[in-house]
């Protein structure tokens, strides 16, 4: 979500009445509406026209992406429904190049007229911005697919669901909070569909409809007397899947000293494990900081993942273009280079797959036309790879796009954003009670809290949701005021286990931001637990007056 | 078409009103039009010319509201929009907080638009970011920067009378200087109301000095320090504290909350230098005259001689607690006092200068606990003077514990927060025992 929406100053909760943020997510609609797609035939016409308008200007490339985008939010607090909102945004963006130079336009006028226009537009922009000097775009060549769709595989699709069936659920869940003792719940569902058509002078026409589903809640259990207050968040998912995920099964769980999730959730379950975490975490052992082993779940190691891999191996952080905001990488070239760059311990395997089902980056083609595939990034803990888009390949030695350009809306440029970063099951096989027990002085953390890195990914610090203190290779109680410091290349270089594929879970982030004008993506991380060696462990604890 | 009048949004408001049935009815009206400049590597990357307007209607059956937005201005969609929101106010869950809308109110006129900044062109946007290239060129650094302006305007209506409007502009500028080895780097962020105070050429050559001066940064051990933070570093440290919510505090769940309950209204919690307030006539900072609410905003004092002077109240919270609804800050200031930069440099024995911080996050809500680094400039003072250039730190502090600790206030500026790229008027700060817990590398 873009940081700087109005709400923030007018205070979210009743002033979304009067000023409900129109611009931000598209206009509100119909829950029916949401169920009626665009044409196909009708996308392929406008984008022909599109195409051809700019060609016939002077463009030497150029690429349409007719965006139909589609958002579901119920929110609610205790017993009470907050908002209900189905919202959609429809538009085209026109991407070209002229003189050597990028271009873009876009505009919610979808007609064949609207189509033209904005295609002079762009290429007018290319041609502004070439005179302003700059070496040529290169472009990495792309086949055309000629007219090809992809949907993300689901089974139950989300919009299809009653809205009384999500109020339902959530209010249960709230339900089981408040018999629980909770003293505040609220939960939310967030259901994404983008209906993105793409076509490009390389000759694609690619339809394709693209699923996302978040449902997550925050529990708190307050202590008036003592004058403390915890929270504990849900362990759900966001995920790149239908309404199924909120199916539970319990062949998807994962049990343990509290239960977790793979490809399906049950809300209610982990509401009630909530509601009384919250409550322990109030009489939870304040950590003695120090060094300790730490045994890492998948619904935490995936933000420190996206921290601290994903981002520093974006090649247009590498390269500079985001100095001024989220910063560069320590990742240079000519670590990449030197092919022998010591990222991480030899246990350490990540890739980089856009192709994984039910994750959030899962799509068939990039917002370029470029088909979807997985790569090495760190290979037995050396730099092998980074993330690129067409007119960064050749950069790297590359004769095609690695397909990692996206943007946000079709009213905005598509740029390089990362992929599933994930890092690989171990090979040996190794469950979390064995990797526990030979561990002597550890904390175990599951679920992902406060996080922090620096601007060139060297350091992190990281809190969690939950913690367990682990002695002489046993669970020894719950800890409170944790938080882990470290600089990523040690850290992963203490990267010791990896449990097996049996414990491979994907975590992910629904909102990830970064560019100028700011842009989100939803992108998923997998890994199984995980043990790092003698990290730094710092205590929270503070008092104020 | 964005930007209307306010004698334009008025007329377009009433005939929309004219069309529901509704129990009431809420039109409000949002335009903007404004652009952006990307930079990278001393050229521009992305730039781009946006213009947006919607309207939006709330329908509201007993406490069931619905709300549908529009795009388009006919009178047959105007009369769509407006029986949409009906038929999903009909469907809609009552909502038990729901208050009944206000009826007219009077708001004084806001100082919040300004003509120059309202005639952007883009061609002026790229002679503004040309002169800051001009400096990052002469003195071979690479800059990266962005400059975006904006004018918008917003108006509300409702069926029981009320009718509010304000338009306003603004431009901010920011830019990241680095050396060709990427060993040091520097940063300046300038946000105006009116652009002719904007001066991208003087913030570059503040960055490039910046940069140039941090170049050979040792690394000291971190602890806890007395350390000077400019306005920029300031305020992004501090806008995770202006949360002022009289019901989360109410209800045990911030910073605000007393043990055993209730909250710290009157209570001194900071430094008795300090005063943070916010009013919407400031000229450097003017922020709109009325609230999400509905409600007109005044000048408002939040922390007094550091005591907690105000909280704000929704209109049903203010309700069911039976006190005077008061609405949240448009704007955040706070006093600063007479010191300028060098000054508090000079009265420091041994410290650390922070130009910018970075990726703040919290850490406990409870005590405002955060976490983030120092980035972009950060130097060791020694008696009085600028010693060397030292490695980043992070952090570990919560702005209510340094507000405790503050020693001295500087001037008071207008800056961006790196984050929220909101706008603050914000003293550089001058505070003991801050804590440092470990040194980066980064640049």
């Amino acid at each position: 979500m873009r940081r700087r929406d109005f709400i923030y100053l007018t205070g979210m909760g009743a002033g979304a009445l009067m000023l409900p943020g129109m611009n931000a997510l598209g206009k509100t609609i119909d829950p029916i509406q949401a169920l009626e797609g665009v044409d196909v035939k009708i996308k392929k016409e406008l984008a022909d026209v599109a195409l051809n308008a700019a060609k016939s200007n002077g463009a030497t490339y150029a690429d349409v992406r007719i965006g139909r985008y589609l958002n579901q939010f119920v929110v609610t607090r205790e017993n009470k429904v907050l908002n209900v909102a189905n919202t959609e945004s429809y538009g085209i963006g026109i991407r070209v190049i002229a003189n050597g130079c990028w271009g873009f336009a876009a505009t919610n006028d979808v007609t064949k007229e609207g189509m033209a226009k904005t295609a002079l537009k762009a290429v007018a922009v290319a041609k502004a911005n070439a005179k302003i000097g700059g070496a040529p775009v290169e472009l990495a060549p792309q086949k055309g697919y000629g007219e090809v769709s992809w949907k993300t595989p689901l089974t139950k699709n989300a919009f299809e669901v009653p809205i009384k069936e999500k109020v339902d659920l959530l209010l249960n869940a709230n339900g089981v909070a408040m018999a629980g003792g909770a003293n505040f719940v609220n939960s939310i569902m967030f259901a994404v569909n983008e209906q993105k058509y793409f076509a490009s002078t390389d000759g694609s026409y690619i339809d394709q409809d693209v699923h996302r589903l978040f449902p997550s809640f925050t529990v708190t259990k307050i202590d008036p007397a003592a004058g403390s207050f915890e929270t504990r968040r849900s362990l759900s998912s966001p995920v790149g899947m239908g309404y199924e995920y909120l199916d539970s099964l319990d062949s998807e769980k994962v049990a343990g000293i509290t239960t977790r999730y793979k490809k399906r959730y049950d809300m209610i379950e982990d509401m009630k494990f909530a509601t009384q975490q919250a409550a322990d975490k109030i009489k939870a052992k304040s950590v003695e900081p120090g060094k300790y082993d730490l045994v890492l779940d998948p619904s935490h190691l995936w933000l420190t993942i996206h921290e601290s891999v994903g981002h520093p191996t974006e090649l247009d952080r590498v390269l500079g273009y985001e100095a001024n905001f989220a910063g560069t990488s320590f990742l240079t070239l000519d670590k990449w280079k030197s092919g022998k760059f010591n990222f991480g311990s030899k246990a350490v395997n990540i890739v980089a797959d856009k192709t994984q089902v039910g994750s959030l980056g899962a799509v068939g083609y990039d917002d370029e036309g470029v088909k979807c595939k997985k790569w090495d990034i760190i290979k037995e803990g050396t730099l092998v790879n980074y993330q690129a888009i067409r007119d960064q390949a050749h950069i790297i030695g590359l004769t095609e796009s690695q397909g990692c350009c996206y943007s946000q809306s079709w009213q905005d440029v598509q740029f390089q954003r990362m992929p599933n970063i994930s890092l690989q099951p171990g090979k040996t096989p190794l469950s979390v009670d064995e990797m526990i027990k030979n561990v002597e002085k550890g904390v175990y953390i599951i679920g992902d809290g406060s996080f922090s890195i620096d601007q060139q990914r060297y350091n992190f610090q990281f809190g969690g949701q939950l913690f367990y203190e682990i002695k002489n290779g046993k669970i020894a109680g719950m800890l409170n005021d944790v938080a882990y410091q470290a600089n990523t290349q040690e850290f992963w270089n203490s990267c010791s286990q990896v449990c097996d594929e049996r414990d491979y879970r994907l975590g992910g982030a629904f909102n990830d931001g970064k560019g100028q004008p700011g842009q989100s993506s939803a992108v998923s991380h997998g890994s199984s637990t995980a043990l790092f060696k003698g990290v730094n462990v710092i205590n929270t604890k503070r008092k104020i007056g | 078409m964005p930007i209307l009048n306010k004698e334009e949004a008025q007329a377009l408001l009433k005939k929309v009103l004219a069309y529901s049935k509704a129990e009431e009815c809420e039109v409000s009206l949002n335009g903007s039009e404004g652009g952006n400049i990307r930079t990278a590597l001393n050229a521009v990357s992305t730039a781009g010319d946006i213009s947006t307007i919607g309207l939006a209607v709330t329908s509201v059956f007993g406490k069931k509201a619905g709300t549908a937005t529009i795009d388009e201005f006919d009178d047959a969609a105007l009369e769509r929009v407006v029986r949409r929101s009906e038929e999903l106010a009909q469907l809609a869950p009552a909502n038990p907080e729901y208050m009944p809308m206000l009826g007219p109110q009077t708001f004084a006129e806001a100082i919040t638009f300004n003509v120059n900044t309202a005639a952007i062109t883009p061609d002026t946007r790229a002679e503004m970011v040309a002169k800051s290239l001009a400096v990052t060129k002469d003195a071979k650094l690479t800059a990266a920067g962005f400059l975006e302006n904006s004018t918008s305007f917003n108006a509300v209506m409702n069926s029981k009378g009320l009718f509010a409007y304000n338009k306003g502009s603004d431009v901010t500028f920011s830019v990241t200087t680095r050396n060709q080895e990427g060993t040091a780097s520097g940063y300046a962020a300038r946000g105006f109301t009116d652009v002719s105070k904007m001066d991208t050429y003087s913030a570059t050559k503040y960055a490039a000095g910046k940069c140039l001066s941090s170049s050979g940064a040792k690394a000291i051990e971190p602890g806890k320090y007395t350390v000077i933070l400019e306005p920029v570093a300031a305020t992004y440290l501090l806008e995770n504290m202006f949360r002022f919510d009289a019901r989360s505090a109410e209800e045990g769940r911030s910073f605000l909350s007393k043990k055993g309950g209730g909250t710290r209204l009157g209570e001194q919690l900071m430094d008795s230098k300090v005063n943070i307030y916010s009013d919407p006539f400031n000229p450097d900072l003017p922020s709109t005259t009325w609230s999400g609410e509905g409600l007109p905003r005044e000048k408002t004092s939040w922390i007094e001689k550091g005591v907690v002077k105000n909280l704000s109240y929704s209109r049903y919270w203010a309700d069911k607690k039976g006190v005077k609804p008061l609405p949240g800050p448009g704007n955040i200031i706070m006093d600063g006092g007479d010191a300028s930069l060098e000054d508090l440099i000079k009265s420091t024995e041994r410290g650390i200068l922070v130009s910018r911080l970075w990726y703040i996050r919290m850490v406990d809500p409870q005590s405002l606990l955060l976490t983030g680094l120092t980035r972009d400039g950060t130097f060791y003072i020694e008696n009085g003077k600028i010693k060397f250039p030292v490695k980043n730190f992070r952090f570990n502090e919560s702005p209510v514990i340094m507000l405790n600790n503050l020693e001295a206030l500087g001037k008071q500026e207008r800056s961006i927060s790196v984050e929220s790229y909101r706008s603050y008027l914000i003293p550089a700060l001058k505070v003991r025992d801050f804590t440092f817990s470990s040194l980066s590398d980064a640049v």
